[in-house]
Parts: structure tokens; C-alpha cells; sequence
């Protein structure tokens, strides 16, 4: 109850402060995966049409995924120094693993045959990318973006290890002082923002998935 | 004399990574409007003669032409889109609707809604799908016979000169594999279509093709009729290929006309009349069917040419002998 209270005090009296955090947090996340996409998308088209290629890469960006993030945050503070640069040069690491593999399995999981009839009518490569492959590899790449988001929500809380603000700054400010609704709103505010983020994305991936299959609303087949 | 729709000119291929080749040296030439199937085993090298048609594989060497153009000097998307392109998995886009499927092809040519529309509409009742039940619907809502009806509609959207069919009905329950067959003999008279037909399937092979091309370690064992191959096989292969299809699958390519015993026209006979074309396997089932012994074949003009008794079509069925004599 007394914590309860705490709590909302706390709300009453910094929440400026809080929605500050909350805002840089949204721009970490956003900007990583506005660039991880620009990234990941081209590469996993790339390396999607050799199978030796795709193996050795995803390997590559796998090992790169299991180095804890507190040691990649200072492993890349000689490079990038302290603050957001750093931070998002990380998030951005990180989510090549989980978008380029959901890219390369989304194209790779075409039914070849689709492939080779839409060739064999006479389909151009461009009207083959953008009419055929994208919609039918997009559920499982939205579930890519899903996953990636979710997960940079959580490692942006982090980045405040390194002065890039966010989240972070109220959970690890909380924990220094030992100050319970300090940590609590962090882990409130970061978990709500997850839950969100994987909820309006799961909508999307649900209608994708819907589309690329042939469903519709009222189907009863 | 019909125009040669596809030239085969000294056409090989070697897949990288192997020393022998798929196709080697082949030489043909395919009428316009003739349905050609092409039978082998798996590994014969007939699927891959079938794809270097649309350039799904290159040639290693030789040249392929199209109506006298080679294929090569042709832009490949253009080139394709002339040709209907039927395969065993079907392939139909999942996210699009039987009407979108159908219709992608016209509206890349740009044609204008309405005749799209009439179009889909034309191509379902040709296959014997219902239009008003069908067009709306998703491919997984689909039997396998009637996403390879579709697949046999979006293939002919664009009106093409030339269809080329890989294995089309491989998939599908004997009963409506049967349907189909005859479907596309129908619609093959009726449109006048040049299909190139590939099959493993003996009985699929002689009951469709007005020719036949029998291929065996990459190249072309037989082009002939069925009746041509079955009276005279080339070779050892063919003999046994053809043995292996049953005595009474090889009377429906039989035609009277090839047996017949000769007549006096005098002789006026109430016996049973069959036309010249009518298949031995009819004629068997007739005598099975009757207490008879005879039947007599008449020409078009309605007039008597020949005879057929029960002693004569028990040694046509024995092939060889008789029949190429």
C-alpha cells in the first residue's frame, strides 16, 4: 500500500521527467530499426539465393548474437564513445541475426513452384519481387521485425550503462539508490512498451499471414 | 502444310557438374497444332527438352526456334508470355484469387478490365468450372483437380500458340486424371493449341499424342504416331518400353483401318459398321458385348472398305508381325 503510494507520488512529481525517458527510449528503438531493417532486408535478399552463403552468414551473425551486450556495449566504446551512437550501433548488431535469418527463411520458404511458374509465364523480376515473393515471404519477416523490436526494447534499457538515456536511466538510478519506485516504473514503463510493440506487430503479421495464404473474413472453408 | 512451330536444331545440354548430358543432339521439328507428347523415364532427359523451350534452361548447345526465330534473339519475358506454361505442382499464386491468378498475364499486356473479366469467365467454363462459384475463390480452397484446371486456364489467358505441359496431371486421382485427358484433347481440337505434352506415363502418352517422342538417355528413341511406334519400334528400348503398357491399353490406339481385312464392296453385310478411325478397344468391347464375329469398317463417305473379325483382332493384338506388314 505505502509502496503503492510511493509510486504514484513519484508519477505525480517527475512525470516530465519520466516522459522524457520514455521518448528517447521510443527514438533508440525506432532509429536502430529503421537502420537494422535498411540493412538486414537487402543483405538477407542477397544472401538468400545461395545456400552456402546464407549458412555461413547467418552463422556469422549468430556468433555475433551470443556476445552478452554488456560486453559488446564497451567492446564498441573505443569506437563509437559514450551515448547513443554506441547504443544503437549495438541494437542494430544484434538485430541482423534475427532479420536476415527471418528474411532468408521467408524468401527460401516460397514454394519453388510458384516461382517457376510465374518465370515460366513470363513474370519480370520486379513484378515477381513485389507482386509474388514479398507478400509471401512478408508474415515471416514482420515476425522478424516483431521478435527484433521486442528484444530492442529490452536491450535499449541497457544502453543507459553508456549515458544514452532512456529506460534504463530510471532502473539503473533505482538500483544505484536503491530506490523501489524508481525501479519499478522502469520496468513497468519498459515492459508496457514491449507488450505494446508486439501487439500492434502481431496484428500486422496476422493479417500478412492471412493474405499470403488466401484468407478471408467470413471464410468457412 | 502446317508451319513448324518449334525447331529443335542439334540441341544439347549438360548440367554443370556433370559429365554426361541430360539432352544430346537432339533434332525435331513440331508442327503448328499438332499435340505432341514426349515419354520417358525419370532421368530420360524429357523435362529438361521441355524447359530449354521457355529458356527455364539454356542449351548448352544447338538452337531452339520459334516459328523460324531462335529463341534466343527473343525477349525472354515476351517470348514466355506467348507460351502457356502447365507444371505438376501447379504453382497457382496463394494470395490471389482464382480470377487474379488467371488474370495476371492480361493485365500485364494491359488489356482493359472488362475484356479481363470476360476472359476469366471464357477460361473457367472451359475447364468446366463455374465461374460465378470459382472466381472469388483462394487456390487452398481447391481440390487438386480443379487448382490444375486453373493452372490449365491461367496458362491459356494470353491466348498462346504454343503450351508446354511438365508431367500437368502427375498428382492427380486416376479418375479425374481421366476427366482431364479428355478435357484437353477437347480443348486442344477445339482451340487448335501446339502443346508439348511431357509424361511418364505410357498409356497417358499414346492416348493424347498425335505423336510421340520417346526419349532414353537424352536423346530421341522414336518420333512417330502411336500406331507407328507400336507397329514398328525402332529399337530394342521402345519394344520394351511399350510391352510394358497392357495388350488392351494398346488396342485404344489402334484404329480400325490399320487391321481391317479387305472386302468385296459388293457384299452387303447387316453386320455391325464402325468408322475407320474407331479404336480396336471399341471394337472388342462390341464383340464382347454381342453375340458377333465380324464388324465392317466404312469410310466417311459411308461406304463398305474393309472387314474386322474376332480371328483378326486376336493377332493384331500381338503386335509386330502383322501390323507392319
Amino acid at each position: 500500500m505505502n509502496k503503492g503510494l510511493n509510486m504514484f507520488t513519484y508519477l505525480l512529481k517527475y512525470y516530465d521527467q519520466m516522459l522524457i525517458l520514455l521518448l528517447e527510449h521510443l527514438y533508440l528503438v525506432c532509429l536502430s530499426m529503421l537502420i537494422s531493417l535498411l540493412l538486414a532486408i537487402p543483405v538477407g535478399l542477397l544472401i538468400a539465393r545461395s545456400k552456402w552463403l546464407s549458412t555461413a552468414a547467418l552463422s556469422f551473425f549468430g556468433v555475433v548474437y551470443s556476445i552478452p551486450s554488456l560486453a559488446l556495449f564497451s567492446f564498441l566504446l573505443p569506437a563509437f564513445g559514450l551515448g547513443k551512437m554506441t547504443a544503437i550501433a549495438v541494437l542494430v548488431i544484434y538485430n541482423q541475426y534475427i532479420l536476415v535469418r527471418n528474411t532468408v527463411t521467408g524468401f527460401q520458404s516460397i514454394d519453388a513452384s510458384i516461382i517457376e511458374a510465374g518465370y515460366g509465364m513470363g513474370l519480370s523480376t520486379k513484378y515477381m519481387f513485389f507482386k509474388i515473393q514479398l507478400p509471401l515471404a512478408l508474415p515471416v519477416i514482420l515476425g522478424g521485425i516483431r521478435i527484433a523490436t521486442v528484444s530492442t526494447i529490452g536491450i535499449a534499457t541497457i544502453a543507459a550503462v553508456i549515458h544514452a538515456g532512456g529506460l534504463g536511466v530510471l532502473l539503473f538510478d533505482g538500483l544505484r539508490m536503491n530506490y523501489l519506485p524508481k525501479i519499478l516504473w522502469g520496468t513497468v514503463l519498459s515492459s508496457f512498451l514491449a507488450y505494446l510493440a508486439n501487439h500492434i506487430l502481431l496484428s500486422l503479421e496476422t493479417k500478412a499471414i492471412e493474405k499470403s495464404r488466401g484468407e478471408c473474413r467470413g471464410d468457412t472453408v | 502444310m502446317a508451319r513448324t512451330a518449334i525447331e529443335f536444331r542439334n540441341v544439347s545440354k549438360q548440367y554443370a557438374n556433370t559429365s554426361q548430358y541430360a539432352v544430346a543432339g537432339v533434332n525435331m521439328c513440331i508442327s503448328e497444332g499438332s499435340f505432341i507428347t514426349i515419354l520417358g523415364t525419370s532421368g530420360s532427359g524429357k523435362t529438361t527438352l521441355l524447359k530449354m523451350v521457355n529458356r527455364i534452361y539454356e542449351a548448352t548447345s544447338g538452337e531452339i526456334l520459334y516459328f523460324g526465330e531462335p529463341i534466343k534473339n527473343l525477349k525472354i519475358e515476351e517470348y514466355r508470355r506467348k507460351i502457356g506454361y502447365v507444371i505438376q505442382q501447379v504453382g497457382l499464386f496463394p494470395h490471389m484469387t482464382v480470377e487474379e491468378n488467371i488474370g495476371t498475364i492480361p493485365q500485364i499486356l494491359r488489356w482493359d478490365t472488362d475484356t479481363i473479366a470476360k476472359r476469366v469467365d471464357a477460361l473457367l467454363e472451359l475447364v468446366c468450372l463455374s465461374p460465378r462459384d470459382f472466381k472469388k475463390r483462394y487456390p487452398r480452397q481447391l481440390s487438386g483437380g480443379q487448382q490444375q484446371r486453373v493452372g490449365l486456364a491461367r496458362a491459356m489467358a494470353a491466348d498462346p500458340d504454343l503450351m508446354l505441359m511438365d508431367e500437368p496431371f502427375g498428382a492427380i486421382d486416376a479418375i479425374t486424371r481421366q476427366n482431364l485427358q479428355e478435357e484437353l484433347i477437347r480443348i486442344q481440337r477445339k482451340l487448335n493449341k501446339t502443346i508439348l505434352f511431357v509424361t511418364h506415363d505410357v498409356s497417358e502418352a499414346f492416348k493424347l499424342g498425335d505423336k510421340v517422342v520417346i526419349m532414353h538417355e537424352g536423346t530421341i528413341q522414336q518420333f512417330d504416331t502411336p500406331y507407328g511406334i507400336i507397329a514398328k519400334p525402332a529399337n530394342e528400348y521402345v519394344a520394351r518400353l511399350i510391352a510394358t503398357q497392357d495388350i488392351v491399353q494398346r488396342l485404344k490406339v489402334l484404329k480400325a483401318q490399320s487391321v481391317m481385312l479387305p472386302v468385296d464392296p459388293q457384299v452387303s453385310d447387316r453386320a455391325f459398321r464402325v468408322g475407320t478411325e474407331e479404336s480396336l478397344h471399341n471394337i472388342l468391347t462390341y464383340f464382347l458385348e454381342h453375340d458377333q464375329n465380324h464388324v465392317l469398317v466404312e469410310d466417311s463417305g459411308r461406304s463398305v472398305v474393309g472387314k474386322i473379325t474376332w480371328e483378326q483382332l486376336k493377332v493384331s493384338t500381338r503386335q509386330g508381325k502383322i501390323l507392319s506388314a
